[in-house]
């Protein structure tokens, strides 16, 4: 196993960042978050943030909240020993959050009934949110159809064409999807259309961000509602090996299932954090610090502060920047992360396809590869567990374009 | 005082508004847009508003997002930019003012930027996306360069914030009184006059106070200026005539006439 974690307490409070469990602190993660937005917003984002804590405590929201993730979504997810998987790599027990069996097929669920319960107590009277993947917007029609409040969903262009079943998926829950053209016409500039939106209609409108990043109080909102994974992973290993994980792997974009999968297990310096970004978009790997979408945090950019365009086969992955929370991360040392190509993602893509009857996103695909070469480096008694962030089906036809261009199908 | 300080006062012993003009640097390429900012100058505009085009404006509508991208076309860099501002104050005395948002001053560094544009002739920046809370540095840049920090102040800002924003604002402040970005359109907000009579006691005594986002055309320019504004910030409207391709004589006349809608002893009259 690589390198140890190696941040002390000392270490912390040198940064002045203090206990990491306890961030953010002044809506900040270190040096990285904040709210970096036009003035319109900040008001709203202070409502959000004075409403969020209210419902904290809130037993009779809390209550809503876990029936509802219970008996609509699914939870709790099953954590599966994938023993072909395992003995192909041939070393550490190799475990499966199985996030692709919450329903929508995907953990975005996870963090869209939470704030979708909270735009309902705010009084919000429309939903937007912006998606890349398809699998955020989704999730997002869903929800607003099950709670009978209108959605309306922001996606680029360039997604809308290689996410084609996802886009009919929302308009039969009955949410509108407007295509975004702009810039390279995926998540990022999908963003930028959804923040002004609710510029434009900030009194009326809850905008539902699909990701641990945009402006606090959000990027802590969506980690707080993502938590559950990594909750649920701790019950599940203890009980069942009476340790904790000694790896936990999940793929980043904007960084919201591996943060809900790392955050719960922050203060246990023997979990080991592997993230792994999309190589065409590893703003951890490759970017700068930078100021997008209301944070500062890892930007891939020019050198005059332009945004970059990114590419990867994954449309989830397909971001230009990550939450602030894992900028922090990988400054002090605390979760590391590594660049997987398409070719790689691939290859994980067909591995758990074929080794496990289990065809996942292809943002998960990179998490599987990851996890299955770190695991080749590890002793046999060593427990990993890869989360799953969601199923493959999206994915089908852009897989079978991308086999029939190498002609491999 | 600087220009912008020593225009504004200028201005109140005429009685009149000032015109603040927006335009994007670079577009349509750096040499005409340098032209169009001259042709805005010589139509009465009392203040240029430089944009710096940046990949991902989300304060920005259509009409300056489309700015933007031309500029991109024109291959304009931060050399070039900087260029436009010394070869306009080579030839105008005319206050200029950069409106960028925050990531490219953030990654050149926020004292580099400002050293740069101040020796090229800029009085002040606005930027968008950068509220006080997260301005305490670039703050102290600003007063160590001399140069005007203009900040927001939109109907959502609440009494006692919106002072605190005067506060830290020099040059002048921007009121913003439409919900949503940038783009030209046919009405003013119904709120408009009551907002600027709210915000103008919670601002120090002499601040100037300039309206913008939205306004198209004279009459909307002597709302405001009647209202109570000391300025009228005019964008999209005319970067929609740069679009077209309109001569720089064409956009000037444009100016003039907006420039007209600032005059008190005018708009009395209407
Ligand atoms: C299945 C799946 N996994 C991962 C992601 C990436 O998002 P995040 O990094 O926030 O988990 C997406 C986003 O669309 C997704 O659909």
């Amino acid at each position: 196993m690589a390198t140890r974690v190696a941040t002390s307490s000392n270490q912390l409070n040198k940064l002045g960042v203090g206990k990491l469990s306890e961030l953010p602190k002044d809506g900040k993660y270190g040096d990285f978050g904040g709210q970096y937005v036009p003035e319109i917003l900040i008001p709203a984002l202070k409502q959000l943030e004075a409403a969020y804590e209210s419902i904290k405590t809130d037993f009779e929201f809390q209550r809503e909240l876990k029936v509802l993730r219970e008996e609509y979504g699914g939870r709790p997810t099953p954590l599966y020993f994938a023993k072909r998987l395992t003995e192909y790599a041939g070393s550490a027990q190799i475990y499966l959050k199985r996030e692709d069996l919450v329903h929508g097929g995907a953990h975005k669920f996870n963090n869209v009934i939470g704030q979708a319960l909270l735009a309902k107590r705010m009084g919000k009277q429309r939903i937007i949110a912006e998606t890349g993947a398809g699998q955020h917007g989704v999730a997002t029609a869903m929800v607003g159809a099950m709670l009978g409040i209108p959605v309306e969903v922001y996606m680029g262009s360039t997604d809308i064409e290689r996410q084609k079943m996802n886009v009919y998926r929302m308009k039969l829950l009955g949410a509108q999807v407007h295509p975004v053209i702009a810039g390279s016409a995926t998540l990022k500039d999908a963003i930028n259309e959804a923040l002004r939106d609710w510029a434009t209609n900030v009194q009326t409108t809850y905008y539902l961000i699909g990701s641990v990043v945009g402006p606090h109080p959000y990027p802590m909102i969506v980690r707080d509602f993502q938590r559950v994974i990594g909750d649920e992973i701790m019950g599940q290993t203890l009980r069942r090996d009476r340790k904790l994980p000694d790896l936990l792997v999940a793929c980043v974009g904007g960084g919201s299932n591996a943060l809900g999968t790392f955050y719960p297990f922050v203060n246990e310096s023997s979990v080991h954090f592997l993230g792994a970004e999309a190589a065409g978009a590893a703003s951890l790997g490759k970017g700068s610090v930078g100021v997008l979408h209301g944070a500062k945090t890892q930007v891939l950019q020019d050198e005059w502060g332009q945004i970059s365009e990114t590419h990867s086969i994954s449309a989830g992955l397909d971001y230009a920047a990550v939450g602030p929370e894992h900028s922090l991360y990988k400054k002090l040392g605390r979760g590391e992360y590594i660049s997987v190509n398409d070719e790689e993602a691939f290859e994980g893509f067909r591995m758990l396809s074929q080794l496990e009857g289990i065809i996942p996103a292809l943002e998960s695909a990179h998490a599987v590869y990851a996890g299955v070469q770190r695991a080749r480096k590890m002793r046999k008694d060593q427990l990993i567990v890869i989360t799953l962030s969601g199923r493959g089906d999206k994915d089908l036809e852009t897989a079978l374009r991308y086999e029939q261009a190498r002609g491999t199908v | 005082m600087n220009r912008l300080a020593e225009q504004f006062e200028q201005l109140r012993t005429k009685n009149e508004g000032a015109l603040v003009a927006y335009l994007m640097a670079g577009d349509p390429d750096p040499l005409r847009s340098l032209e169009y900012a001259m042709a805005m100058e010589a139509g009465g505009a009392d203040v240029i508003e430089l944009g710096l085009p940046f990949s991902d404006p989300i304060a920005d509508g259509p009409t300056i997002q489309a700015a933007g991208v031309r500029a991109f076309q024109s291959k304009i860099t931060m050399k070039s930019f900087v260029q436009i501002i010394t070869e306009f104050r080579a030839l105008s005395k005319t206050p200029l003012v950069v409106m960028s948002y925050y990531n490219p001053i953030w990654k050149m560094g926020e004292e580099t930027f400002l050293k740069q544009i101040v020796e090229a002739g800029a009085d002040g920046v606005a930027i968008p996306d950068l509220p006080v809370e997260e301005s305490t540095n670039w703050l102290n840049q600003c007063r160590k360069y001399h140069t005007s920090r203009i900040f927001f102040v939109t109907p959502e800002t609440d009494d006692g914030r919106a002072k605190k924003i005067a506060e830290q604002s020099t040059g002048f402040l921007y009121l913003v009184p439409r919900y949503g970005t940038t783009g030209a359109r046919d009405e003013l907000a119904s709120h408009t006059a009551s907002l600027i009579q709210r915000v103008r006691p919670l601002m120090p005594a002499g601040l100037p106070l300039a309206v913008g986002f939205g306004l198209s055309n004279k009459e909307q320019v002597q709302t405001v200026i009647t209202a109570g504004a000391d300025a009228a910030i005019v964008g999209s409207a005319l970067v929609d005539k740069i679009a077209q391709g309109v001569s720089p004589e064409t956009l000037m006349l444009f100016v003039r006439e907006l420039k007209d809608g600032t005059r008190r002893s005018a708009s009395a009259a209407v």
